[in-house]
């Protein structure tokens, strides 16, 4: 009966990640859904930006008070996850404090997760007022009512608790260590739980190890549900930052990719050599769809970005489309991308793992075209984002199919096609007088 | 107009069996457009100052296909840009200069994949070309103690990072420069990219070129300088909306500079 907690705690470790990896096969058979594109190129640039970007967090101090707070909570989450090291193997071995024969690196390495999870429950303390007192416009967008909202809260809040029973955990320590109490040995440094252990002053030793124990618990099952968390939340962005960075857009902002579908139906028009009525091959294949309706047409790294995106809305409160009232936000778009993502993989689920047609797209159902006409592809939205999603491609790649598959661009837009069509510019002047302007 | 301009085609130089130094690639705004055609005078202006041999295409120059490209005519864009491609290598043409952000975008980025490679740059990166060569200096007397807030191209800022090239210039001026609280990487678009030059926009509150004036205005400037034929029109737009026409104006970088050499 001795090794009995070993033993559930093994089993609740197996259960808490096993979950995880299951949601992370899901996640992958969903992302991949979406089309192959070439980023095998240029990796030392690519693991540049990954280091600068998501590891050295450049972007999010764009903003010094939401980065300086994103820091604290990054970091804090980074560091504090060494002492779940600490935990696994006690609670696999049935120690306690394993590491403390470090002596001195000991104390400072718990002196610091404290000093680390004090400052984190300010932040979050913080950008909980934010999100619920000051209503910071980029909060309470249309798009983030019900779940986005509750979604944020709830982070903040596993987030607190995770730190007050860490907290919790290393007064109670501290406390059964002055007692002199069995099992607990002088170890560790308690720069802030000190202050905390005088709650406890005077409870007996047995109760003691009971809080000390159940916070031990609550902390580490804590941490496992915030893991199983992630997959259903906006909170992804804590892993796929990394990979998302890396795979981010190398060339310069203003490069819109030429699609090869139409290059090569392009080059054959322009063959003299091709005859125009010859009959298609019996092998030719069905010809590609241009542009996205849905999120197959996407390739994967918009899908990945989908799942990234942690609705902060800098891209949202940067883009002039939405700063002037219009029905465009770039949050949206990516909100609507990993929605859509998500019902086409529950569909999947549903049948065997393949997508039964249900009727719906991401055009129309999710994506207005109201939305994506109000673009102007400024690429604000791209230079806010502090893990380099890209929403303007999604846009692009969303009207290249209404209009290339659909013919649906706005009228106006179509005079302008059919002027460049005719006479090589989008107004309707004649060819012939593009000089006029020098003896003007 | 008085001055006369000495602007050679492509065809000239071919027949002359000589290459020009640069293309000036005039785009369909610099042709058409009346304010936008008194852009690409100015520019002509300075480039007959600094005695640069350069050609433009004349009737064999057509629409870049950006603007179809941004609407999603994929299909258009690459019909332009093989089109212009075929006379641009036909020519042999190495190097393009041209004052329109969205020109120069496709140009540089968009055409090589197609087969197009030119070194292409902005007209404000060219002219501070000419003035580090000493092939143009600047006199500074017109718009001395003039307050001048630049307001960044999409297309030429973020899309391309380039920043400093028109603020140079516009040092040149002596004018007094005033930058807006959104510059540079984090400048506010005009509203005319993406096609929207040539739709009415969405349904909102605000026209987009009205909220940029704004941020100009913040400035309490003499001049608003761009480098873009379309924010120029924006933002003289949305100075009337503002209806501070009177005191403003809006010109573009290469204009400040035709006065002042």
């Amino acid at each position: 009966m001795a090794y009995l907690p070993n033993i559930i705690f093994g089993i609740i470790l197996v259960i808490g990640i096993g979950f995880f990896i299951k949601n992370v096969k899901k996640l992958t058979r969903n992302i991949k859904l979406g089309k192959s594109v070439d980023v095998s190129d240029n990796k030392p640039q690519r693991l540049k930006n990954m280091a600068r970007i998501a590891l050295g967090q450049t972007k999010m101090v764009v903003r010094p008070i939401a980065g300086l707070m994103h820091i604290i909570v990054y970091v804090g989450f980074v560091i504090i996850n060494i002492e779940v090291l600490e935990i696994i193997i006690d609670g696999l071995l049935g120690t306690h404090r394993i590491f403390a024969p470090l002596g001195p690196v000991y104390d400072f390495l718990i002196g610091s997760f404290e000093v680390l999870a004090a400052l984190v429950i300010i932040a979050v303390v913080i950008f909980w007022i934010r999100r619920n007192a000051i209503k910071l416009k980029r909060f309470i967008k249309p798009e983030m009512k019900g779940w986005p909202k509750k979604d944020g809260n709830l982070i903040l809040y596993i987030e607190l608790v995770l730190m007050f029973l860490f907290l919790t955990m290393n007064a109670t320590d501290y406390q059964l260590q002055q007692m002199g109490a069995e099992h607990y040995a002088l170890a560790g440094a308690f720069p802030v739980s000190q202050f905390l252990a005088p709650i406890f002053n005077g409870m007996s030793v047995s109760s003691l190890i009971l809080v000390e124990r159940t916070a031990w618990w609550l902390h580490i099952i804590g941490i496992l549900f915030f893991l199983n968390y992630l997959y259903y939340s906006k909170h992804l962005h804590i892993l796929l930052a990394f990979p998302n960075t890396y795979y981010g857009k190398l060339t310069p902002q203003g490069e819109f990719n030429n699609l090869e579908a139409v290059t090569n139906e392009v080059k054959l028009m322009m063959d003299p050599s091709a005859d125009p009525f010859a009959a298609p091959a019996d092998d030719t294949e069905e010809p590609e769809k241009f542009g996205a309706s849905d999120v197959m047409d996407l390739n994967w790294v918009q899908l990945l970005n989908a799942y990234t995106c942690t609705e902060c809305g800098r891209c949202t409160s940067e883009c002039p489309a939405n700063q002037t009232g219009k029905k465009l936000s770039p949050r949206k778009i990516m909100m609507d991308t990993r929605d859509r993502l998500e019902e086409v993989g529950r569909n999947m689920d549903a049948n065997n793992g393949e997508f039964v047609s249900d009727g719906k797209q991401l055009l129309d159902d999710y994506i207005t075209k109201e939305e994506l006409w109000a673009c102007t592809t400024c690429n604000a939205c791209v230079q806010a984002c502090p893990v380099s999603i890209d929403p303007l491609s999604i846009i692009v790649d969303m009207r290249r199919y209404l209009v290339m598959e659909q013919s649906a661009a706005p009228t106006e837009l179509n005079n302008m096609m059919s002027n460049i069509e005719n006479n090589g510019a989008p107004w309707p002047y004649n060819q012939m007088d593009r000089l006029n302007w020098v003896d003007e | 107009m008085s001055e006369k301009l000495r602007v050679k085609t492509m065809e000239e130089f071919m027949a002359a069996g000589t290459q020009p130094e640069i293309l000036f690639w005039v785009g369909s705004a610099g042709s058409y457009d009346d304010r936008a055609k008194k852009i690409s005078r100015a520019f002509v202006r300075i480039l007959n100052k600094a005695n640069v041999e350069f050609a433009v295409l004349g009737a064999e120059e057509s629409c870049t296909g950006d603007v179809a490209k941004r609407a999603g005519n994929e299909f258009l864009f690459q019909m332009q840009a093989m089109m212009n491609i075929e006379v641009l290598n036909g020519y042999e043409i190495k190097r393009i200069v041209t004052c329109d952000p969205h020109s120069f975008n496709t140009l540089k980025n968009e055409y090589p994949k197609l087969g197009g490679n030119y070194n292409v740059v902005h007209h404000t990166q060219f002219i501070k070309e000419l003035l580090d060569k000493g092939r143009l200096t600047l006199v500074g007397k017109e718009y001395k103690e003039k307050r001048i807030t630049f307001h960044d191209p999409c297309y030429l800022g973020r899309a391309n990072s380039v920043y400093e090239a028109p603020r140079e210039l516009l040092k040149g001026t002596n004018g007094d420069i005033v930058e807006m609280r959104r510059h540079k990487k984090t400048a506010l678009c005009c509203g005319a990219g993406g096609a929207q030059m040539f739709k009415e926009p969405e349904k909102g509150d605000m026209d987009i070129n009205v909220l940029r004036t704004k941020d100009a205005l913040e400035t309490n400037p003499d001049i608003i300088a761009t480098g873009c034929p379309y924010c120029n029109t924006m933002m003289t737009d949305g100075i009337k909306a503002h209806q501070r026409e009177d005191s403003i104006t809006v010109l573009d970088v290469a204009e400040l500079i035709a006065n002042s050499i």
